[in-house]
């Protein structure tokens, strides 16, 4: 019980990465239906911003946490926001209109070439950091087995259910959201209503990378250790999310990275770690085939 | 005046994309992380996007009309010289060997190898349409198949080629039944998926793969039961023919055995384009729903081009097994995947020629730029220089994936753009690929 519990926990954590990143695909999804396929690897990116920044910060000799965080928070998805904002521009925006095969090896290309930068740039050994957020506070110990909350899941949970929260006001509330939701919903009406749709798309990437930015940060923040090659198993396993969810759905796209992190961690926990991988790639699978709308997606009409 | 601005600007994203990643390097050390500043780097490249992007844009100030045409023009020229570079390349195939130079067989070896995967791979995608990111996974069943056929029941290469073959395209047909509904960008991530899924469990099923260390000790193939061993005498090549035993033998036969799979990949596909099975592949690339209509087997018809397709790339992962006679499941990521499709779109999807020359170019050119770049790396001894050349080969995979988004918004149909009807009522004439919907959905 009190194993199950603490597993409960951590793949809660897990569950709120794999949702922010979710979130990227399922808009970009919605509004011109192409897996971007470089998500994974802004993720990545972000990540590395954050130890960047986190660095940076301590060689300027911050020490205050709460402002450390926010920082980094704010640096590594400005960055990120600029390299979504790039790679729109440059891979994916000269091909609207093109064969529905383009954009998708545009996007290997580009998840190739982010892949590759970083490991040039940065190095390819992993990079290890402390823990900025030591401690945290036992909830029960029962037979030995002490269940464990650390501020560090604390925080990551309450930074991203704050994010959501914005998130969800900018799309619900704004008149931004507006014009992204119409682009969703009928790209081509929406521009000639004199919606800037190319605009609408380029900040729909720019958001995608903050928030995918930001799970980068949590991911350094929870694991410790990040390597060049993050973004490709957290891109397709948040993808999964985005597509169990219901892909175009927001809220899908958060419950499905919960249920994606739950499975994955109690997966490792009761069956085997080796194979956890399997069980995300056996999930989106079983997904796609007989849940193909999701959970909370609307089906698709199909007209000839 | 524009120019400039947009050249400012675009230099100014640089500085924000490459100010920090390239800028600050995080370095290891014994007290953990710091970092080292690399203002330089930055200021290079800054200026290299700069210029580069006023170039570019001056360049493009003449009349874009022109622009395409002269690129309707290029595609034309490409296909009327087609006539003659197939045969020129099947010659230059064939002669290859005699140039006598081991590393030109070797290089021979790999670029056939992938030419003979982009060909299985077409017929998935470029003739049926369905697109398929986890290609590696037949290549990794073919080459298992063959390792473990061989090293645990002393089979020769021979008879467990076809054997690689059909356990592959028997996985095709496992993995093609579950995805037959699905369309497009959902089954290359499934296919994606099952790739990763097989590499995953060729790592982790320890008592069958010997996991993550992989088998080691794979027969080579024989001529007609001759071996190609060094020890000359009975029953080998070079003792049957009074020949000095020499490792170059093995080389140039391989070499020939793998351009005569390909070439049967080749002429197996173009026999079967022809066919009414190949015929239906192509209709169902262009239309599901009026293939449907129109009476044709949808779900057969796509198993049997999964199927032929992953025999294709178990044959060549059978020869891949018994080229290295070493295999791991490191061999079988994504990335080999990546490069199979990225060979088959870049040719132009459903172009023969056209995944040759893309083979040649990608694989061929990336061998050749790394040995320049170490090369280079040789040359530039320099202080200021070492720590660049040590990291030169690195920048392969980045060249390899900007030359893929690159290609993609120049020439997204790809080198061979233009396609000839598998059937007609008079004679058959080229149209360009725009009015083809390969890959559609």
């Amino acid at each position: 019980m009190a194993y199950a519990l603490q597993q409960l926990i951590n793949g809660i954590t897990l569950g709120m990465i794999y949702g922010l990143i979710a979130v990227g695909y399922t808009m970009v999804y919605g509004i011109i239906g192409m897996i971007n396929f470089a998500h994974g690897d802004v993720f990545m990116v972000g990540s590395f911003l954050s130890l960047i920044a986190i660095l940076g910060l301590a060689s300027l000799g911050i020490t205050s946490v709460p402002l450390a965080l926010v920082l980094t928070l704010l640096f590594a998805a400005a960055i990120a926001a600029l390299y979504g904002w790039t790679v729109e521009r440059v891979a994916y925006r000269p091909l609207r209109g093109s064969f529905r095969l383009a954009p998708l090896i545009s996007a290997i290309g580009m998840s190739i070439t982010l892949q590759n930068f970083v490991q040039v740039s940065q190095g390819a050994r992993v990079k290890p950091i402390e823990a900025i957020i030591p401690g945290g506070i036992q909830l029960m110990d029962r037979g030995g087995f002490a269940v464990q909350l650390s501020w560090m899941q604390i925080a990551i949970v309450v930074i991203t259910l704050t994010i959501l929260a914005v998130f969800t006001w900018l799309v619900t509330k704004t008149p931004l959201g507006r014009t992204m939701r119409a682009c969703e919903q009928d790209l081509k009406m929406a521009s000639l209503l004199g919606i800037d749709t190319d605009l609408t798309i380029s900040l729909t990437f720019v958001i995608g990378a903050a928030l995918a930015a930001v799970a980068g940060f949590m991911f350094l923040l929870y694991y410790g250790v990040i390597d060049f090659y993050i973004g490709f198993i957290a891109g397709i396993k948040a993808f999964t999310a985005a597509v169990l969810g219901g892909i175009g759905s927001l809220p899908g796209a958060v419950l499905g990275g919960l249920l994606i992190g739950l499975i994955e961690v109690f997966w490792s926990a009761y069956f085997s770690v080796e194979y956890k991988d399997v069980a995300a790639f056996a999930i989106l699978i079983v997904a796609l085939i007989f849940l193909p709308t999701g959970i909370l997606g609307k089906a698709e009409v199909e007209k000839v | 005046m524009t120019a400039l601005r947009d050249a400012f600007l675009s230099a100014a994203v640089a500085l924000g994309l490459f100010g920090p990643m390239v800028g600050l390097v995080t370095v290891s050390s014994d007290h953990g992380l710091f970092l080292r500043a690399r203002p330089i780097a930055v200021a290079v490249i800054v200026g290299l996007v700069f210029f580069g992007r006023l170039g570019m844009l001056t360049w493009r100030g003449r009349n874009r009309a022109e622009a395409t045409r002269a690129n309707r023009a290029f595609a034309e020229r490409i296909t009327r010289a087609g006539k003659y570079v197939t045969p020129v390349l099947l010659l230059a195939a064939l002669a290859l060997p005699f140039s006598g130079s081991r590393y030109y067989v070797d290089l021979g070896t790999l670029v056939l190898t992938y030419i003979m995967l982009g060909w299985g791979l077409n017929i998935v995608v470029g003739l049926a349409g369905l697109l398929d990111l986890g290609y590696v996974a037949f290549y990794a069943v073919g080459a298992y198949s063959y390792a473990l056929l061989a090293t645990t029941y002393d089979l020769g290469f021979w008879t467990c080629l076809p054997l690689a073959g059909i356990l592959a395209g028997c996985a095709g047909v496992t993995l093609g039944f579950p995805v037959l509904r699905l369309r497009g960008d959902y089954l290359a991530i499934v296919t994606l998926g099952f790739g990763e899924i097989i590499r995953i469990v060729l790592n982790n099923w320890v008592s069958l793969t010997n996991g993550p260390n992989g088998i080691t000790g794979i027969p080579r193939p024989t001529l007609f039961g001759l071996r190609f061993s060094m020890d000359g005498g009975d029953g080998t090549f070079a003792g049957f023919f009074n020949l000095e035993p020499a490792t170059i033998q093995r080389v140039i036969f391989l070499y020939y055995v793998i351009l005569g799979l390909a070439l049967l990949t080749n002429w197996v596909s173009l026999r079967l384009r022809r066919m009414p099975l190949g015929r239906a592949w192509e209709a169902l690339r262009e239309d599901e729903v009026a293939c449907r209509s129109l009476g044709i087997n949808v779900r057969n018809t796509k198993l049997t081009a999964f199927g032929i397709g992953a025999m294709f790339g178990g044959f060549a992962g059978a020869f891949f097994a018994t080229r290295q006679a070493f295999i791991s499941p490191e061999s079988f990521t994504f990335i080999e995947s990546a490069t199979v499709l990225a060979i088959v779109v870049l040719g132009g999807l459903g172009s023969q020629l056209g995944v040759a020359l893309a083979a040649i170019v990608m694989v061929g050119g990336l061998e050749a730029l790394r040995d320049f770049l170490s090369f280079l790396g040789d040359q530039m001894g320099s202080e200021l220089f070492s720590g660049i050349a040590s990291e030169l080969p690195l920048y392969r995979m980045l060249i390899f994936g900007l030359a893929l988004v690159v290609m993609m918004v120049l020439r997204p149909r790809g080198l061979v753009s233009g396609r000839t009807p598998g059937v007609s009522m008079t004679a058959p004439k080229e149209i360009d690929a725009e009015l083809v919907a390969q890959g559609r959905s």
